[in-house]
């Protein structure tokens, strides 16, 4: 009885000397819980894509949509591209736990996504979002060919859409240095692998645009990352990506095909 | 047998108690740093630096040609050079590779960061002593390059970096905000650009500048996009107007005042002029700069350090050029409370270094952190942006006064508006501030911008921004920081922790009893083993 009440105190010793350890590691102040808080939000009825687009900027908006590729999870906010078959939207910084995002909204699955429509350096985007999944119907969006309406107004209505360019040429970028290349670490070369690569292509009429390998979305592990790094100048290829804008047309590229 | 397996299941527990009490509080502890008599030149080093840059070309040039440098004059030391464009994803990092020992020798950091950072015990090196020793120390007789002496280093930023009653890092480069103005469309509208900047004055020229034509166009511009007036950081935003007012923000033990009726009426004033479209934020609606210079902004506050971005001539932007307008850039400090008082943030990277076992590798670091501040990379990084050099010999070198005195000379080295950005830092040292640090005050710093970020929201989506509303809000942002929780967290790891708690003195208690009873436990054993022979 005697050893057997050592033996308990001995124990309870151990585990409070245990928990009276955890102070020499850095205890960094508590991170918030998310960046920003999705506010409360009414019930609006769903919308059709039309609906959204004439919605005015910074009102609430509710959409069923589908996912199609995914950027990024960070502190409790995920940055999703949705598309469901009368358009797209690309939801930023949506609250959602890392469980969630890696498990439950999975490519294809349907959600009905209730926010604000928000616009940051030209890219429409709903923001401070909630969701729920809607159990049953999946949809892939096929990219939509809009080489055509490259340096067009007709382009913006495909906004966030997952597209597809054919036949343009890759055209010069200035490195760091001040020497063409085919690609940039960052927008001016000042980055190294691993980060957002830029490459410039050319359409049939000779207008230059910058397209984009965004790291988060496709990182340097991807096949589309490692197609970037090996372009040449002066090569045809064609294009698959979701239709990003920032202060113009930026397309974020997910497959590249050279011809 | 069984006796003696009861034996040595007591002796091990009782070595199991002694190795906790060993293993307790020197698990993933590094020894203090102390500084050797002398530098091992013998032995190689392989030491990291973790860098951020402004994704910005000359800068990522300028630390590869330090390097470059630093190797030629101490062959045995090797630096590898790890590229951040952010600060708070090095903060990260460095948070985790605390816990597994693999922390970089040098990094760029803020000292928000370090005091988190050195929570740790001995993870960061306070610097006093290597600042004051003779051979390897600030201008020291022993180093291979001409760096600067303590007295050198502009007592200001250096002042930063002290964490209690220590140095913990080197001020690597200082900017502060500034006003970037499109003098014309003020003279437009009937106004002078004052030398000094007021609050009353930013927004009546806002306000002035909404007016729209009969097509919706505003009357300033002709066109149907404007924001007269964009804040970049609103953190800073926050932090300026309390500390021009002297109100309540926090104290260095943690303290948090923000919460304060100073803080209520700024947040009314931002909502005033958010709901006439005076007035927005980086967050909401995009960089000042690309609002700037389309003509879309008359008043763009944003860092000396983002100045390149700024004006019809700028030498970066992410907007194509014919969208770009012309017209003459001023530059100012950011608007003030009292213009015979002026206060503005001083920010800016520092370096800090890392502890290690070896203290050879901690000098080959510290050499490399103090090469940092050698006159040719402070004057060379300085010119990539709207810096300014952290010490007096880097700012009164001839070279670099030549610089500063052929402004405007070109639009990329001598680019008018950084230059007169840089100009404006230097004239106004003594007018800069920093905010207390303690381990949290990185949370603060966010939830205070986040205030007027949420206001500028819910004023856009039409929400009712009143007394009520900012009240809800203050016990939001404490939730969502987590600000309620700091002071155990905060303050400076040299306050006085005052008496053992309850809970301490009684697990000492017990821990006493157990030995005790213990010790009584094999006296009773040998007692008895007496009796029974």
């Amino acid at each position: 009885m005697k050893k057997t009440l050592l033996a308990v105190i001995l124990a309870v010793a151990c585990v409070a000397c245990l928990a009276a350890c955890g102070g020499s590691e850095p205890a960094p102040a508590p991170a918030p819980e998310t960046q920003s808080q999705a506010p409360v939000v009414a019930s609006v009825p769903v919308m059709t894509h039309e609906e959204y687009v004439a919605a005015p900027l910074d009102s609430q908006v509710c959409v069923e949509t589908y996912i199609q590729a995914k950027q990024g999870w960070w502190e409790n906010q995920a940055t999703i591209y949705t598309q469901a078959e009368d358009g797209a939207y690309f939801l930023y910084n949506m609250p959602c736990t890392e469980e969630d995002y890696n498990n439950v909204l999975t490519v294809g699955t349907k959600i009905k996504v209730t926010g604000f429509k928000s616009e940051w350096s030209g890219e429409v985007e709903i923001i401070d979002a909630t969701y729920e999944v809607i159990e049953g119907e999946t949809y892939i969006a096929n990219p939509i060919d809009v080489t055509d309406l490259l340096g067009t107004d007709e382009l913006i209505a495909h906004q966030n859409e997952f597209v597809s360019f054919k036949g343009l040429k890759v055209a010069a970028s200035k490195d760091a240095n001040g020497n063409d290349a085919a690609y940039l670490y960052n927008w001016d070369g000042s980055g190294s692998k691993g980060d957002d690569l830029y490459f410039n292509v050319e359409d049939a009429k000779g207008n230059v645009y910058q397209f984009t390998v965004e790291s988060y979305l496709c990182g340097a592990d991807t096949e589309v990352y490692q197609a970037v790094e090996a372009l040449q100048i002066g090569q045809t290829v064609d294009l698959e990506g979701f239709l990003y804008w920032y202060e113009g047309v930026n397309p974020h590229i997910t497959n590249v095909v050279v011809k | 047998m069984k006796k003696f397996k009861k034996s040595v299941l007591l002796v091990l527990s009782v070595l199991m108690v002694l190795g906790l009490f060993t293993g307790c509080h020197g698990a993933k502890k590094s020894a203090s740093f102390i500084v050797p008599e002398e530098f091992d030149t013998s032995k190689h080093y392989d030491i990291t630096f973790w860098a951020k840059n402004d994704t910005n070309k000359f800068q990522t040039d300028i630390y590869q040609k330090a390097i470059d440098d630093f190797e030629a004059l101490y062959p045995n030391i090797t630096v590898n050079m790890r590229l951040y464009t952010d600060y708070a994803k090095i903060y990260n990092d460095v948070i985790t590779n605390i816990a597994t020992e693999t922390t970089p020798n040098v990094c760029i950091t803020y000292p928000d960061h370090i005091a988190t950072y050195k929570t740790g015990e001995n993870v960061v090196v306070p610097l006093d002593q290597l600042f004051a020793d003779e051979k390897y120390g600030l201008g020291g007789s022993e180093l291979k390059f001409d760096g600067p002496s303590l007295e050198e280093v502009v007592p200001e930023f250096l002042e930063e970096c002290k964490l209690g009653d220590s140095y913990y890092a080197l001020p690597y480069m200082r900017s502060t905000e500034a006003c970037y103005i499109n003098k014309d469309m003020v003279e437009a509208l009937g106004y002078k650009v004052p030398d000094v900047l007021t609050w009353d004055y930013i927004w009546e020229v806002s306000e002035a500048a909404t007016k729209k034509d009969a097509n919706g166009n505003y009357a300033i511009n002709g066109q149907k996009v404007l924001i007269p007036f964009i804040y970049k950081s609103t953190d800073n935003m926050m932090i300026s107007m309390l500390k021009q007012l002297d109100a309540g923000y926090s104290d260095e033990q943690g303290n948090i005042y923000i919460f304060n009726d100073d803080t209520k009426s700024i947040l009314n004033t931002i909502a005033e002029h958010t709901a006439s479209g005076a007035f927005s934020t980086f967050k909401i609606s995009g960089y000042p700069a690309n609002f700037l210079n389309a003509g879309q902004c008359i008043f763009a506050i944003d860092s000396t350090a983002g100045a390149t971005w700024m004006g019809s001539d700028a030498p970066n932007s992410d907007i194509s050029p014919d969208k770009f307008i012309r017209f003459d850039t001023e530059v100012r400090t950011i608007p003030q409370f009292d213009t015979e008082n002026q206060k503005m943030i001083s920010q800016g990277p520092s370096l800090c270094v890392f502890n290690k076992e070896d203290p050879q590798e901690v000098v080959a670091s510290w050499l490399f952190a103090q090469y940092m501040l050698t006159n040719d990379v402070q004057i060379a990084y300085s010119e990539t942006e709207g810096y300014i050099p952290v010490t007096t010999k880097a700012q009164n070198a001839p070279e670099y006064v030549q610089y500063l005195a052929d402004c405007g000379k070109d639009t990329s080295t001598h680019y008018e508006v950084k230059i007169k950005a840089a100009k404006l830092l230097i004239d106004h040292t003594s007018d800069t501030f920093v905010t207390p640090v303690f381990n949290g005050s990185t949370s603060l710093r966010d939830a205070a911008g986040q205030m007027i970020e949420n206001v500028t929201k819910s004023v856009r989506r039409k929400e009712k921004v009143d007394d009520k509303y900012i009240n809800k809000m203050y016990d939001d942002v404490t939730s969502l920081y987590r600000l309620d929780q700091l002071n155990a967290s905060g303050g400076s790891s040299k306050a006085d922790l005052g008496p053992l708690p309850g809970t301490s003195i009684a697990l000492l208690v017990i821990l006493g009893v157990v030995w005790l009873m213990i010790l009584a436990y094999l006296i009773y054993g040998q007692a008895k083993k007496k009796v029974n022979k």
